[in-house]
This record gives C-alpha cells, sequence and structure tokens, in this order.
C-alpha cells in the first residue's frame, strides 16, 4: 500500500480507482477492465510527473520525510558488502539512531557512519527517530579517526530530523559533542564525501556532512531549521511552514545554486519511496563518483581542500 | 590605585554617561528588583550590585573595561554579500538589519579587536547579543575567522566572548554552514599552537554552542548564564516533564563536566591575563603602577615593527617551554 501525501489525494483517487477495477477483474474473470485500468495508469502517470515536476518547498519536505522513502539501513544492506556495525562511544551508550561500521563499496574497504529513522513504531523509537544524542556524535568521531588512521574513506548518509532536545542529551553535552564532530570531519585526511537521503536536519547533519562532497537526492532538503520551527520563530505560526520552507532555500536545487552541496541525484517519478531499488542505485553511482574525485591525492591537499570549500562558502548568493 | 583607575576609567565613563544613558538614569535589575544608578551599574560592568546578577553589556564597554588603559584597535571583518537569500518573512531581512544597525551603532554582532591585557597582546571577539540576538550569520562566520587569521599572523591568543539566540535563520543553510567555517578557525588558532580561550555569555544556544563556542582551550562562563544547544522551552515540550532547578546554566554545566570555570565578569580581566601568560610562556601579571600604553598610532606601528622582528628572531627558552 502506499502512503499517499495530503498533496497526492487526486492521485490516490485514481491509482485507487485503478486498483478497484483490478480487484474485480480477479473477483470475476469475465469482466474485462485492462482498457480502463490502463487509461488511469496513464493518467496517473501523467498527474505524478506533473505534481513531482513542480514540487514546493513544503511539498519536497513531506516527500524527504516520506515512511516508504529508503533509510540509512537499506542503502547500508544493498550497496555494501561485508558491512559489519561498530558499536559505542566508549563512555557512556551506543546510540542506536546512528548507525556506522566498516564495510566495502565495490570491493573498497570504506567507513560509513548514518542516521537511522526506523521504518515502524518499534524501529522508530529504538531509533530516537533518527535524533542523535551525544553517544552518537562521539562514535562517528571515534570512527572517524580510526578511516583516518587506516586510509579508509568515509561514507556519510544523512537523515535526521536534527539533535535530540533532551534532558541527558544536554546534560552529557550534546553541543561539544556535535561541534567534535564537525571538528574531526575537517581534521580527515581521507576523503569523505555525503549523500543528505532525507531530511538534513541542523547540527546534526552538519555534525557528518562537513564534507569533501555533499550530493543531495532531488528531494530531500537540508536546513538550519524545520519549516515549522522557522514558522514559529519568525511568523510566531508554526502553520506558516509553507512560507517558511519557501524562504529558508531548503531544496537541493537551491543549495546547488548555493554551491553548498555539490550534487543532485536525482530520484524516481513520484519520489524514492515509489522506485526504492532505482534510489539506491542511483545514490551508490553518485557515492563511488565523488570517491573517485579523490583517489591518489595525498592526505595533505585532501584536507586543504575541505577546509578551503568551507571558507569559500556563501561568498556568492543565489545566482537568479 | 594605579594609572588604569585614576586616570582613564573616569575619562572612559564620561563617555559612556554622555553617549548612552541620556535619558534613563536607573535600572531596575530582573532578578532583584534593586533600582540600579546607571554610573554605578556601568562602573560594575553592568553587574547588579546588589544580587551580583550580570545584565547585558555591548562589546565595546566590555573592552572598555577588559583591555589596559581601555585601548583597544577594531580588526577589519570582510563584509559578506547582501541578503544572500533574499530572505523575507513578515519583514525583509535588509530592514531588520538596518533597524539593528541603527540601534546598536555597530555594523553587526560581532566585534572584533586587538590590544593588551595587564600587558598581554591578545584578539578579542565579542559577540553582541543585543544585534539580533547575537545570531550566527556570514559576517559573524568572517569575523571569527578575521579575528583567528590575525591571532595566527601577530601570534596572540584570542579570546571569543560568546552570546547567541542561535543560528540568523534568515540566512538559512548559510548561517548553518558557519559551524564547519568557525570550526576551521578555530583549527587554524590549534595549529599555530595559540591559546584559544571561550567566555560563554548569557544566553549562549544553538548552533553556536555546537561549534566554535565549545571548542576552547580553557571554557570559562559568566555566573547564571544560560548555554545550551536545545532551549529548555523545547526540551520541556519534547519530554513532557519540568527541568531541575539551574538546568543548563553555567553552574550545572559546571557540576556536569562541560566547562572550566565560572567566573564574574569583574574577574575575567585578571583571569584570562593569568591564564594566558601561563600558556604562553610569559611571567606572572605585574600588578601595580605601569606607564601608559602607547596611544600614538604611528609610534605604536613602529613598536610593532621592532616587535615583529622580535619574534620572528628565535627566543630558545620560550619556544623549549611551548614543546614541554
Ligand atoms: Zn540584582
Amino acid at each position: 500500500m502506499t502512503q499517499y501525501l495530503d498533496f497526492e489525494k487526486p492521485l490516490s483517487e485514481i491509482e485507487g480507482k485503478a486498483e478497484e477495477l483490478r480487484a474485480m477483474a480477479r473477483a470475476d474473470e469475465t469482466v474485462d477492465v485492462e482498457r480502463e485500468a490502463a487509461l488511469l495508469d496513464a493518467k496517473a502517470r501523467d498527474l505524478l510527473t506533473s505534481l513531482y515536476g513542480g514540487l514546493s518547498p513544503w511539498q519536497k519536505a513531506q516527500v524527504a520525510r516520506h515512511a516508504d522513502r529508503p533509510h540509512c539501513k537499506d542503502y547500508i544492506e544493498t550497496l555494501f558488502t561485508d558491512w559489519t556495525p561498530l558499536a559505542g562511544d566508549r563512555n557512556f551508550a551506543d546510540d542506536h539512531a546512528v548507525m556506522g561500521g566498516l564495510a566495502r563499496l565495490e570491493g573498497r574497504a570504506v567507513v560509513v557512519i548514518g542516521h537511522e529513522k526506523g521504518h515502524d513504531t518499534r524501529t522508530r523509537i529504538e531509533r530516537n527517530f533518527g535524533m542523535a544524542r551525544p553517544e552518537g556524535y562521539r562514535k562517528a568521531i571515534r570512527l572517524m579517526e580510526m578511516a583516518d588512521r587506516f586510509g579508509l574513506p568515509v561514507v556519510s548518509l544523512i537523515d535526521t530530523p536534527g539533535a535530540y532536545p533532551g534532558k541527558g542529551a544536554e546534560e552529557r553535552g550534546q553541543s561539544e559533542a556535535i561541534a567534535r564532530s564537525t571538528q574531526a570531519c575537517l581534521r580527515l585526511g581521507v576523503p569523505l564525501v555525503s549523500v543528505i537521503i532525507g531530511e538534513g536536519g541542523s547540527g546534526g547533519a552538519v555534525a557528518f556532512a562537513t564534507a569533501n562532497r555533499v550530493a543531495m537526492l532531488e528531494h530531500s532538503i537540508y536546513s538550519v531549521i524545520s519549516p515549522e520551527g522557522c514558522a514559529s520563530i519568525l511568523w510566531k505560526d508554526a502553520e506558516k511552514m509553507r512560507e517558511a520552507a519557501e524562504a529558508l532555500r531548503l531544496t537541493a536545487q537551491d543549495l546547488l545554486k548555493l554551491s553548498v552541496i555539490d550534487r543532485v541525484v536525482p530520484e524516481p517519478l513520484g519520489g524514492a519511496h515509489r522506485n526504492r531499488a532505482e534510489t539506491v542505485r542511483a545514490v551508490g553511482e553518485a557515492i563511488e563518483g565523488m570517491l573517485a574525485e579523490f583517489d591518489g591525492r595525498p592526505a595533505e591537499d585532501i584536507r586543504a581542500a575541505r577546509r578551503t570549500k568551507f571558507l569559500g562558502m556563501g561568498s556568492t548568493g543565489l545566482v537568479a | 590605585m594605579n594609572w588604569i583607575s585614576n586616570y582613564v576609567r573616569p575619562k572612559i565613563n564620561s563617555l559612556f554617561s554622555r553617549r548612552e544613558v541620556p535619558e534613563n538614569l536607573w535600572t531596575k535589575c530582573d532578578e532583584c528588583g534593586t533600582m540600579l544608578f546607571h554610573r554605578e551599574l556601568a562602573d560594575n560592568l553592568q553587574v547588579c550590585t546588589n544580587c551580583g546578577h550580570h545584565m547585558n553589556i555591548t562589546p565595546r564597554e566590555r573592552f572598555n573595561a577588559l583591555f589596559d588603559g581601555g585601548v583597544f584597535t577594531d580588526v577589519a571583518v570582510p563584509k559578506p554579500i547582501d541578503d544572500p537569500l533574499r530572505f523575507r518573512d513578515q519583514k525583509k531581512y535588509p530592514d531588520r538589519l538596518k533597524a539593528a544597525q541603527k540601534a546598536s551603532g555597530e555594523t553587526e554582532a560581532m566585534l572584533v579587536v586587538e590590544g593588551e591585557i595587564h600587558r598581554t597582546p591578545v584578539v578579542a571577539a565579542c559577540q553582541d547579543f543585543s544585534f539580533m540576538a547575537g545570531s550566527m550569520g556570514m559576517y559573524v562566520g568572517n569575523a571569527i575567522i578575521a579575528a583567528a587569521e590575525r591571532a595566527v599572523a601577530l601570534g596572540r591568543p584570542l579570546i571569543l566572548f560568546s552570546a547567541a539566540g542561535g543560528a540568523r535563520m534568515q540566512e538559512g543553510i548559510l548561517s548553518l554552514m558557519q559551524m564547519p567555517r568557525t570550526t576551521v578557525a578555530v583549527e587554524m588558532l590549534k595549529e599555530a599552537g595559540l591559546p584559544y580561550i571561550v567566555v560563554l555569555t548569557h544566553p549562549t544556544t544553538g548552533g553556536v554552542t555546537a561549534s566554535y563556542a565549545m571548542l576552547g582551550d580553557v571554557q570559562i562562563a559568566e555566573p547564571n548564564a544560560l548555554i545550551c544547544f536545545a532551549g529548555p522551552r523545547v526540551i520541556e515540550q519534547t519530554i513532557r516533564e519540568t527541568l531541575p532547578e539551574g538546568f543548563q546554566r553555567a553552574e550545572y554545566l559546571l557540576d556536569h563536566g562541560m566547562l572550566d570555570r565560572v567566573t564574574p565578569r569583574g574577574e575575567q580581566r585578571d583571569e584570562l591575563a593569568t591564564i594566558l601568560r601561563m600558556l604562553t610562556g610569559e611571567g606572572p601579571i605585574v600588578y601595580g603602577d605601569l606607564p601608559a600604553p602607547i596611544q600614538d598610532e604611528a609610534l605604536a606601528e613602529a613598536v610593532q615593527a621592532v616587535e615583529e622582528t622580535v619574534e620572528a628572531t628565535p627566543a630558545p627558552a620560550a619556544d623549549g617551554d611551548k614543546t614541554t
């Protein structure tokens, strides 16, 4: 069952009708509905094309958060071999919102770090909805430092609403953990490449995405604050999230124009959740392409290039 | 008494009373309700003389009290492009910015200067909470990078006073990008072997706390300053329980191992110089009567040029101290 977003309502009606017809035909073999159903299919496809061709920033935010969108775990399990999760921050706990470990991408050993949101109630709670606590960043720091020592590239998959606003997370120094994680990214002499696969929420995203190359899926978002949060602060009305999403320039397309990201990975028609396998494959190709750019480059060069990139960021505005 | 309190301070205070407090002669302490005479409050660095409550202080007022003789020079900050996202909420971003500039008389939410504290040359940066809640955008990022570059060029420590409601939302993703940008600045200092001291003031929250404000070699906070990533209201809404007394305040963070010290404003000048002089292999502070620092610009430049030549020649004793 496809889960429809609010703006997909008209689509759900057409696709629902087509499904109804086919169900009828399955029940009674004498009824031929295929012609009519095929017409509805074509209509749905047209509608999907027009809807997804002109998604507003707020609609993209909804697609980016779609429950059926492939998550970190899906990418890891499909794209990588020899996946060996490594747990814990050696200090307090293992944060299940952050996956991390060793794996091979097309035979090449890498360290993988990513936020995992979970896919049903049980796993969402277990994963804390992809909101890391300090231990998650500290695990990532530990793994990045190990990657650096052994010359392994780091791949990070970003999908988080942001850091966890909880008592314990604050008491255990999540500000410091995020700052140190960003610092660990900047110190790497191995390439760090990131893909924003869903939500790139604020400091929780930056902590793993201070990378040599950052790619974004076509309908993912990356922002300093959620549209709802921004609306409630600047508009004093959380319902103004459409306006806030617009103003924040949080889409992959705008961020590419601002040179905050380096490439946009196209999604299948109707969003990543409509063809998960194709999405995962496209992200895999993007990661390999980004890593290949750094083959043979010396550590000092890779580190310096990353710093120069961030120092220069923001020197041009939106090129109209 | 030394020359600072005898001569320079009264002159500075008279400047303040003329410029900044024309009508409001009295300020009420938010904490204890005492009515405080403005002159007395300014003399006490905007700290309540009755209960010790630390109120907002402008960067210039802070630097006047921090530096020897109230003497400091602004360090130039590269101006970022205007309104990069063409952001508009209920007001246009450039209009909000202009209003803040008019109210404060400053360009932006951070002031970078150089000067001496107990004859210890430093670069200092101070965030201005009264300027759009001290929020961090491109300018603040540029200011911190300029401060670090200046410190590295002069071989001086950097002291940073933080105060911010968080990121400058009107600069969207570019405000978020100041987290890595300012972290690069901190890395420059670490690589140059220069001390970086952060003084967290009320309030320091959000992305500011999660970047340069938490990466100091020494972390000092002002009493009762709110220091957090997620604010207490957001947390209460999320976990639906009342937070303990003093949660996310300086003393609470000190207890939880997140800070080195909590130091009242009036003691910071001595403390900062004491720490920096130990970290940089200098002798203890010499208290007492000292000649005023050179204020003539041409002469100061000449002295600096000589100092730079001296610094360029190896000083084995000092280097030896640094490597141990
Ligand atoms: Zn008081």
